[in-house]
């Protein structure tokens, strides 16, 4: 075998082919892995999310952002609540700035006024004592829940915050729950620096205003989440008896779309990166080509007495052909057994689920075989019509 | 006695440009089994081309070639190469061995393009024929750790291997010194002789064509003189008489 008698060029040859499957592995992995990351943040926010916001429809005049504008109300929330067939649980959510005090200990974070269902509705648990009840949303309850974060900054650490009064924009509250630790959200968020109370309570002691932020409705599944969509835009629609020609005064989104379109940005970014690795695998393939031509003009001779001796021309294309295929299959295994590697390591690093998809690494390897043959033909098809006179005097 | 080869006016012209070259201008001769014929003939003879042509590399422009009572104008390609592969064997004059491969896989290699040839068999007649020109110790040896006398046996071994009926030798001497010579032509009496090997040795050398049973001369494209050799001489006798040399 040639390739045993010059080694050192087999592998030269091979490498070109190493980093280019190594490298459309890798990517494949982190692309997949990061949809996959992604997809899942989002689904532990509850993938039967419908989230309804304020819109401006102002025609001209300056735009404002969707939090300012004033369109949702309780008879919103009250028709909603009664109308829509589609869903098991909604909660309005008016949010506020501010400063939470405890003692000397302050700390600035966001308070949201929200229903009892809404711990339900965003996959949110307690870790310590309860939620605040309908009553308690009746009647302006001055209670609270408190993320992780806001329980570290405002108390010491030991002391334990059930059953304590703190402030929040020097209204006293009665904390009588924490919500259990959710970390960051996709966009890099700290979902635990929050103070959840009674919407009511919110509206009418902090913001002083009869106007929601935004709705938050889980949808009795994922895949009835846009059908409870269009049904809360319809109910909606008429409770703000929007014409049929005038365009909708709030947004109606769902969960479901939003990682549908995360998802498609990634899988985009992943199959352009993807591209331009298989672009240094075609340069690998071009590689092989060149050798196998320095290799066939090399043995020349040999291929004359190969034929002297009784090579057909189909014998000495399957020979040179194999070669290259050995070539690129070699280094498509390598490729991959370094490619998984990376994937895993880098997997590791980000604390993404190690993703290994074995239709890539059988891609991967039936590429390659195609690749030693594409460019491991021709050659092979010139040393097999060397005229063996001719090959055989060649110096 | 078998005729092993037939020549019937065999002529081979080439197209060099607008000039039409004809290296063979009728050749006519029969071969018989177990003879050691010498082509010779100074450049530019026909020679090669008539050695090309018997060897199966090159067909004829006209005339009959039987080689073993197959018609070699009619083959193609493919049925040429099996040809070759079944009833010729090669010897060259600058060896033509594989590098970096052993002397056995060096013998080996007609074999390999028989498909009617196991490894296993391949292996134990490979060895037989190194055996045979008494390279039993250098199976495993590399073309470079060989002298050239030694190579040139490999050569011989590969070329009996697939029991060919006819030994075709291009200069097989002419990268050699005397005493090497002698040593190959001794080896390719003793097969002709004690095996009945029909041998055809192409060479520009009187010197060598002594050793052979008939000559033939070729100019011009044309045979001018085709002769049995009344005195062979016998190239054992001829190593023996060399004077030994001393080493330095």
């Amino acid at each position: 075998m040639a390739l045993q008698r010059n080694k050192l060029r087999a592998v030269l040859t091979m490498l070109g082919i190493i980093i280019g499957v190594a490298a459309v592995i890798t990517i494949g992995a982190i692309g997949a892995g990061s949809t996959a990351s992604i997809h899942n943040s989002l689904s532990s926010m509850g993938s039967n999310l419908v989230m309804v916001m304020p819109n401006s429809n102002a025609p001209g005049g300056a735009r404002l952002q969707g939090a300012n504008v004033e369109t949702l109300t309780e008879k919103d929330f009250v028709a909603l609540k009664k109308e829509s067939t589609y869903i098991n649980a909604i909660s309005p959510s008016s949010q506020s700035k501010g400063q939470a005090i405890n003692g000397s200990l302050n700390w600035p974070t966001t308070i949201e006024g929200v229903s009892e269902q809404y711990l339900a509705i965003k996959n949110l648990s307690l870790k310590d004592g309860k939620m605040f009840g309908d009553r308690d949303v009746h009647t302006y309850a001055k209670v609270c829940l408190l993320g992780q974060t806001v329980v570290d900054n405002v108390f010491p650490k030991g002391v334990d915050p059930i059953g304590k009064i703190i402030r929040f924009n020097k209204i006293p509250f009665q904390v009588i729950g924490i919500l259990n630790k959710k970390g960051q959200n996709t966009f890099g968020q700290d979902q635990d620096d929050i103070i959840l109370a009674p919407y009511t309570t919110v509206q009418k002691r902090i913001i002083a205003s009869i106007y929601f932020g935004s709705f938050n409705a889980s949808a009795k599944s994922e895949n009835l989440s846009q059908a409870a969509a269009d049904e809360m835009e319809k109910i909606l629609r008429k409770t703000h008896r929007l014409r049929p020609n005038e365009d909708n005064d709030f947004t109606v989104r769902t969960q479901a779309e939003l990682i549908q379109t995360l998802s498609s940005i990634t899988t985009l970014l992943t199959a352009l990166l993807t591209a331009i690795a298989a672009i240094s695998l075609i340069i690998g393939g071009i590689g092989i080509m060149n050798i196998m031509y320095v290799s066939v003009t090399e043995r020349t001779k040999e291929i004359g007495l190969r034929m002297a001796v009784g090579a057909r021309g189909r014998d000495i294309l399957n020979q040179f052909l194999t070669e290259a295929i050995i070539i690129s299959v070699t280094g498509g295994l390598i490729g991959i057994l370094i490619g998984e590697t990376l994937a895993l390591v880098i997997s590791n690093a980000l604390h993404w689920e190690p993703i290994i998809d074995k239709a890539s690494i059988i891609e991967a390897f039936g590429f390659c075989t195609v690749i030693g043959v594409f460019f491991g033909y021709y050659p092979a098809l010139k040393a097999s019509r060397l005229d063996p006179i001719q090959a055989l005097r060649y110096e | 006695m078998k005729k092993i080869l037939e020549l019937q006016d065999i002529k081979r012209e080439f197209q060099m440009g607008s000039e039409t070259v004809r290296a063979l201008k009728g050749v006519s001769f029969d071969v018989f089994a177990g003879e050691f014929v010498t082509i010779m003939g100074s450049s530019g003879s026909g020679k090669t081309t008539l050695l090309n042509t018997l060897g199966c590399l090159d067909k004829p422009s006209s005339g009959s070639y039987l080689l073993d009572g197959v018609s070699v104008s009619e083959q193609n390609r493919d049925q040429l190469a099996k040809l070759r592969n079944e009833k010729i064997g090669f010897v060259f004059q600058s060896y033509n061995l594989l590098p970096r491969t052993t002397a056995l896989e060096n013998v080996e290699l007609p074999l390999f393009y028989d498909p009617r040839v196991t490894a296993a068999e391949r292996r134990e007649r490979a060895a037989a024929a190194l055996q045979a020109v008494k390279l039993g110790d250098r199976m495993n040896h590399l073309p470079n750790e060989m002298s050239g006398g030694q190579q040139q046996r490999v050569a011989i071994a590969r070329a009996l291997v697939n029991e060919p009926v006819m030994i075709l030798a291009d200069e097989a001497t002419g990268n050699l010194d005397s005493r090497t010579a002698y040593e190959i032509m001794a080896l390719m009496q003793d097969l002709n002789q004690s095996q009945g090997k029909t041998i055809v040795f192409v060479t520009h050398e009187p010197d060598i064509a002594a050793f052979s049973s008939r000559t033939i001369v070729l100019k011009d494209g044309r045979v001018v003189k085709d002769q049995v050799n009344q005195q062979i001489r016998s190239a054992k006798e001829m190593l023996a008489a060399l004077p030994v040399t001393e080493d330095y």
